[in-house]
């Protein structure tokens, strides 16, 4: 989806913060949200794409709150999805924690996805042979779904060349969705900076990592 | 569609979803307290720096690491989530990494730990691949104009790490020496590691 999170190339987002050393959380509400996420993809019966994707869903406004408030929004996403909580039951528990009378609505009903698994992890091995190979000249598809995808906007339809053939991998735009994991191959693709951003743009190249659906061969 | 959700304090959200959680028996608090643990105390850049230091002191590691970096990785112990396979970036006088991900924040945590804000930050991910030579001056990293500079998006579960040069004036430094001086931010590739 064309959202918020596809920030690649994106202007306006003024400086970058510093780089200072400080703990992983800076309060602990943001370590409790760390570990309620990575555990809200198991009690959600989700996966790892779907939980990115799930994130992807926060409002941008939200989004752009912090990362340990859209992570924890995107746990919120996965659990209300599979109705293990709804929002209603959360916002009454919230209300009920800060000392206010708020009556506990029903429970929803379960509708876990029970998408099948084909071992932990995401690398998979495939017996068909990669497509493309180190050297070849790809381009990228003009792809535009809805859902979820690792294809960013600033890599559509330019032309590259493939540096490294990376192992198989469930298929993010699938699993996500819990369409099966339909793994795919994954190319390290390098641009020039100029075919991706024109003339003028400082000189260097840009590698990302793409999934075999997401390219042709260049003509 | 996802129902909207209200508009909660996060710290507040965190409570209130791991009360409901908790109670629905689907997450130990202990468990909580373990995932924090870990990441604040036993994972972090101090686990990637051994790994640079060693590449530094011993050639046939530093050639293993480069070949497969899981695997070398691993001979060190280091292995976890966000780690299935992690590439290893040779940073040269000619040739300077840096890595990103621009959709999330997707970050090799078994050898650097959680990401830090800045990483994760829009302002980063939307400007390194952009204009890195700028990003990487904000940062205080002046590139000679003739180096090329080599920007990597990650966008699948490939990990990547930057091997970063040894510094001038360390020959005489222990390996647990070098690895003390080798940096987090050195080994995304937003800075340089500096002699003593």
């Amino acid at each position: 989806m064309d959202g918020i999170h596809d920030v690649g190339g994106m202007q306006g987002f003024g400086h970058t913060k510093p780089l200072t050393a400080g703990p992983p959380f800076a309060e602990p509400w943001e370590g409790k949200a760390f570990a309620l996420g990575l555990l809200a993809i198991r009690a959600a019966g989700a996966n790892l794409h779907a939980f990115r994707h799930a994130i992807e869903r926060v409002p941008p406004a939200e989004y752009l709150s912090g990362y340990y408030a859209r992570w924890l929004m995107g746990a919120q996403n996965l659990l209300q999805d599979s109705g293990v909580v709804s929002g209603e039951e959360v916002t009454a528990r919230a209300a009920r924690l800060s000392g206010q009378h708020a009556a506990e609505p029903a429970q929803p009903e379960l509708r876990k996805p029970g998408m099948p698994s084909g071992g932990p992890g995401n690398l998979r091995n495939l017996d068909a042979p990669p497509a493309f190979a180190v050297g070849e000249a790809v381009r990228t598809r003009n792809l535009d779904p809805s859902g979820h995808t690792r294809l960013p906007r600033y890599v559509r339809r330019r032309t590259g060349t493939v540096i490294a053939v990376q192992p198989a991998q469930v298929f993010p735009d699938s699993a996500a969705h819990f369409l099966g994991e339909d793994p795919q191959y994954v190319y390290s693709v390098e641009f020039t900076s100029r075919e991706l951003w024109g003339a003028g743009c400082e000189p260097f190249s840009l590698s990302i990592d793409l999934f075999e659906p997401y390219l042709e061969p260049a003509t | 569609m996802t129902a909207a959700q209200e508009h909660l304090d996060p710290a507040l959200r965190v409570e209130a979803l791991a009360s409901l959680l908790t109670e629905r028996g689907l997450i130990d608090p202990a468990t909580v307290e373990n995932f924090i643990k870990t990441y604040e105390q036993s994972v972090g850049p101090m686990n990637g720096a051994k790994v640079v230091a060693r590449a530094w002191t011993d050639p046939q590691y530093r050639v293993r690491l480069l070949a497969d970096g899981t695997a070398a990785i691993a001979e060190l112990g280091f292995k976890g989530p966000q780690g299935e396979h992690i590439v290893v970036l040779e940073n040269t006088p000619s040739v300077h990494h840096v890595v990103v991900c621009t959709l999330c924040s997707c970050y090799p945590w078994p050898v650097l730990g959680l990401p830090p804000s800045w990483y994760k930050d829009p302002a980063y991910r939307s400007r390194v691949v952009r204009e890195p030579r700028m990003v990487l001056a904000e940062f205080g990293l002046m590139l000679a104009d003739d180096v090329q500079v080599k920007v990597f998006d990650s966008s699948s579960e490939v990990r990547y790490m930057v091997l970063p040069e040894r510094p001038d004036g360390t020959g005489h430094l222990s390996e647990d020496e070098l690895a003390a001086l080798v940096t987090r931010d050195a080994m995304v590739g937003v800075a340089a590691v500096s002699a003593p």
